[in-house]
């Protein structure tokens, strides 16, 4: 059990009400879906997980990470990775550029790194397009972009906070197939936070419901 | 990072240390003690050599009337033009007019007004082609002993500045909702627009328009070249004083600068008693339920008020760019003559050492105020602080406190020191002023930035540092600039700091620019008047220019 992303015993408190209580695990390769109406505290959950909590809220138990507590850790050493309903690709950045932003400092050399990045892009089927300005992509590639910027960082864990929802229902499915295989190639547990049924269906996986 | 935590108590020490110094460096010779001329007992032999100055009664009064009058008027025409033509295409047209005038320096304004109004002016000029006069008219309209002049000459220059703010303030108050609600209640548009937003928009104004009654009431450059002479409006008076080879003469300009200390706080506090006044009869207004809804006069009233206000600056520079070609140009014809660059030629090469000290002096003045900002901002983000509403009123403070009150007390404490006269002490004293106008231009968009950006930065695994760096700066590559344009332009307009601090020694574009006002060169003040408008410009033109090239290939940053 010690493998992917456990959640012991997490409370998170706002003068001292209980916004959300949990006690979870999730398994390499597995997708726990986390529903509930808005204001039930989803993205504070997911703010707690990533370790952007405002600090007006109280938060006690622990967040692990394949055995290790991480729940001390600054976002930036956690190691995992996030995709929101806005794809937030930064937008004074080309599109090979934010890949560039993703990918670890470790692989060194320019043309190596032009070369992943180059093969990422194929991967999503968007080769070609590292020069591109994002905001002139269409949702669906901008949302592959910002899922392959997230996993060129190399995360032990990847958290949905509805990535789905804004776009429309044909190019839904293939982005939602297409982040929840990855996910299952890398082994990579998932949480995934969404108010919608068929996200939750097709995950595949436990649903757990928040009370607003 | 404990450094950066700082940020906050290291900006306001530098904006308001020397406020605090300033004021007690005045205080202190007002009664007597300035150890430097033998002054060692404290005695009230300054405050009645004051009140014994025979034009003090008449000083005060200008000071009081003009400050009040300028700021009345243009709060009300502010008012009026938002109330009458906010949301229409007729108010985006004024507003694109009159926002770029904000940055011309109220010198150079002033000296535009003057080349307009004055007896030989182009207003009289066309009034000649008309009438037939072959003489200017015998009239004392610049400088007049009434203060008309220098009332319109801020009127012009603070309404642009109050516009700005409440365009600022407006749209999170969602106008457009409640004016609609308003109409389809039976109210004509001013009125429903005075009952529904204008009660929830003077809380978030009410700042900037104590800074203009403050500014108006003490300001000095301006009233050197259109407020009168004898007597000047006190801040005047007190310069000469402070300036006076008769050194005894500073205690009692020392004086003087308290009392006009005194004098702004009682007009603020008039003012507040003013609001309550207002307030009640409003509230009155409102609820007896009156539609207005002929209002077509007071609209066109507005507007044409607001639009001559913008064309006075305007042909006002004209008029400074007319003169500064200008060959001989007798009355009353319209041009000159013949044109000529000898001005230019000649004035030119002396403007370059000053314009290179004005340059200097605003790039580092500013590059400092935004680097303490920058780090203020960025304070505020990392550790979670929340800026108080008192936060506000100290950011405010350098521009409600008279410059006159605090900078010859500074200049005292400098020339103790032994740094008066100094690049370094005038860029000190700039940073004061240049500071709240950058962190009001900047914090907006600072606070606006999706901090999403900056969770995704993180979960990539940038430190707080690259995120900065990397994403936050260059995203918010526009709005920097801006501040910087901004900073650069309250720089360059400032003329008592560099004055005092400078000893006469440190020479701007606008210190010497106002040192023509008491003379009659007209071509030489068109030319120096020019070059420092220029020097305002500049910085803005290139905020707008580099964001656009750098950014050419980014859609998404087109409009941020």
């Amino acid at each position: 059990m010690a493998d992917g992303l456990r959640l012991d015993t997490l409370e998170i408190r706002l003068g001292g009400r209980v916004m959300v209580a949990l006690d979870a695990h999730v398994a390499p390769g597995e997708v726990l879906t986390v529903m509930g109406p808005s204001g039930s505290g989803k993205s504070t959950l997911l703010a707690a997980i990533t370790g952007a909590l405002d600090p007006a809220f109280a938060l006690s138990g622990r967040i692990l990470l394949d055995g290790e507590d991480v729940t001390a850790l600054p976002t930036e050493r956690r190691r995992i990775g996030i995709l929101f309903q806005d794809e937030l690709l930064f937008p004074h950045l080309s599109v090979g550029g934010n890949l560039a932003f993703g990918l670890p400092p470790s692989l060194r050399g320019r043309a190596a790194r032009r070369a992943r990045i180059e093969r990422a892009l194929q991967e999503i089927g968007l080769e070609g397009f590292a020069r591109r300005d994002p905001a002139t992509l269409s949702g669906g590639q901008k949302a592959r972009v910002a899922l392959m910027r997230t996993l060129l960082a190399e995360p032990r864990a990847l958290l949905l906070d509805e990535p789905f929802s804004r776009l429309d229902a044909a190019r839904r499915g293939q982005v939602r197939e297409l982040v929840f295989a990855r996910a299952k190639a890398q082994r990579l547990p998932v949480l995934l936070v969404t108010h919608d049924r068929e996200d939750a269906a097709a995950s595949g996986g436990a649903v757990i419901e928040l009370d607003a | 990072m404990s450094l950066l935590r700082r940020a906050p108590a290291l900006t306001l020490l530098v904006m308001l240390g020397p406020v605090c110094a300033g004021l007690a460096g005045t205080v202190l010779p007002a009664f007597g003690i300035m150890p430097a001329l033998g002054g060692i007992e404290p005695g009230l032999t300054p405050v009645s050599e004051l009140a014994a100055w025979p034009g003090l009664p008449r000083a005060v009064a200008l000071s009081v009337g003009t400050g009040l009058g300028a700021t009345l008027l243009a709060l009300a025409l502010t008012t009026l033009i938002c109330a009458g033509w906010q949301g229409t295409r007729a108010f985006r047209w004024l507003e694109r007019v009159l926002s770029p005038l904000l940055s011309v320096p109220h010198a150079a304004a002033a000296f535009g007004l003057a080349f307009l109004i004055a007896p030989s002016g182009w207003i009289a000029r066309a009034l000649a082609q008309l009438l037939g006069w072959e003489r200017p008219p015998d009239l004392l309209i610049l400088q007049d002993p009434w203060g008309l002049s220098l009332i319109a000459g801020l009127l012009v220059k603070e309404l642009p500045f109050l516009l700005l703010m409440t365009l600022a303030a407006l749209p999170a108050l969602r106008p457009g909702q409640s004016l609609a609600t308003a109409r389809s209640l039976g109210y004509g548009r001013s009125a429903g627009w005075l009952k529904t937003v204008f009660p929830r928009l003077y809380p978030q104004i009410r700042l900037p328009v104590y800074a203009v009654l403050a500014f108006s009431m003490s300001v000095v450059d301006v009233a050197l070249i259109l407020g009168p002479n004898t007597p000047p409006t006190l801040a005047v008076q007190v310069l000469r004083w402070m300036n006076d080879p008769d050194l005894a003469l500073r205690m009692r300009g020392a004086a003087g600068a308290i009392l006009q200390l005194l004098l702004t706080l009682g007009a603020l506090g008039l003012w507040r008693l003013g609001e309550a006044v207002v307030a009640r009869l409003g509230r009155a207004w409102i609820e007896a339920g009156g539609r207005a809804q002929r209002d077509a006069p007071l609209r066109a009233l507005s507007f044409g008020a607001g639009a001559l206000s913008a064309l006075a600056i305007i042909l006002g520079l004209a008029a400074l760019g007319a003169w500064s070609v200008a060959g001989f140009w007798g009355f009353p014809a319209m041009l000159p003559d013949a044109i000529t660059a000898t001005s230019w030629m000649k004035q030119g090469p002396q403007l370059l050492s000053p314009a290179g000290d004005t340059a200097l002096i605003a790039l580092v003045a500013t590059g400092v105020a935004l680097a303490l900002v920058l780090a203020c901002l960025e304070a505020e983000h990392r550790f979670g602080l929340r800026p108080s509403a008192r936060a506000l009123w100290l950011l405010y403070l350098p521009l409600i406190v008279p410059q006159i009150a605090f900078l010859p007390g500074l200049q005292i404490l400098a020339l103790v020191a032994g740094v008066d006269g100094t690049i370094t002490a005038v860029i000190a004293a700039h940073v004061i002023f240049v500071l709240p106008y950058v962190f009001l231009s900047l914090a907006d968009p600072y606070r606006g930035w999706d901090v999403r950006h900056a969770t995704v930065g993180h979960a990539l695994g940038a430190g707080p540092a690259r995120v900065f760096w990397r994403l936050r700066l260059p995203m918010l590559l526009r709005p920097v600039l801006t501040a910087v344009a901004v900073g650069c332009a309250v720089s360059v307009g400032q003329f008592l700091p560099t004055l005092l601090l400078g000893g006469g020694r440190v020479q701007t574009l606008t210190t010497e620019a106002v040192a023509l006002a008491s003379g009659g060169a007209r071509r030489v003040i068109g030319v120096t008047a020019l070059a420092q408008t220029a020097s305002a410009f500049l910085p803005f033109a290139l905020a707008l220019l580099i964001p656009a090239l750098v950014w050419r290939n980014r859609k998404g940053l087109r409009h941020g």
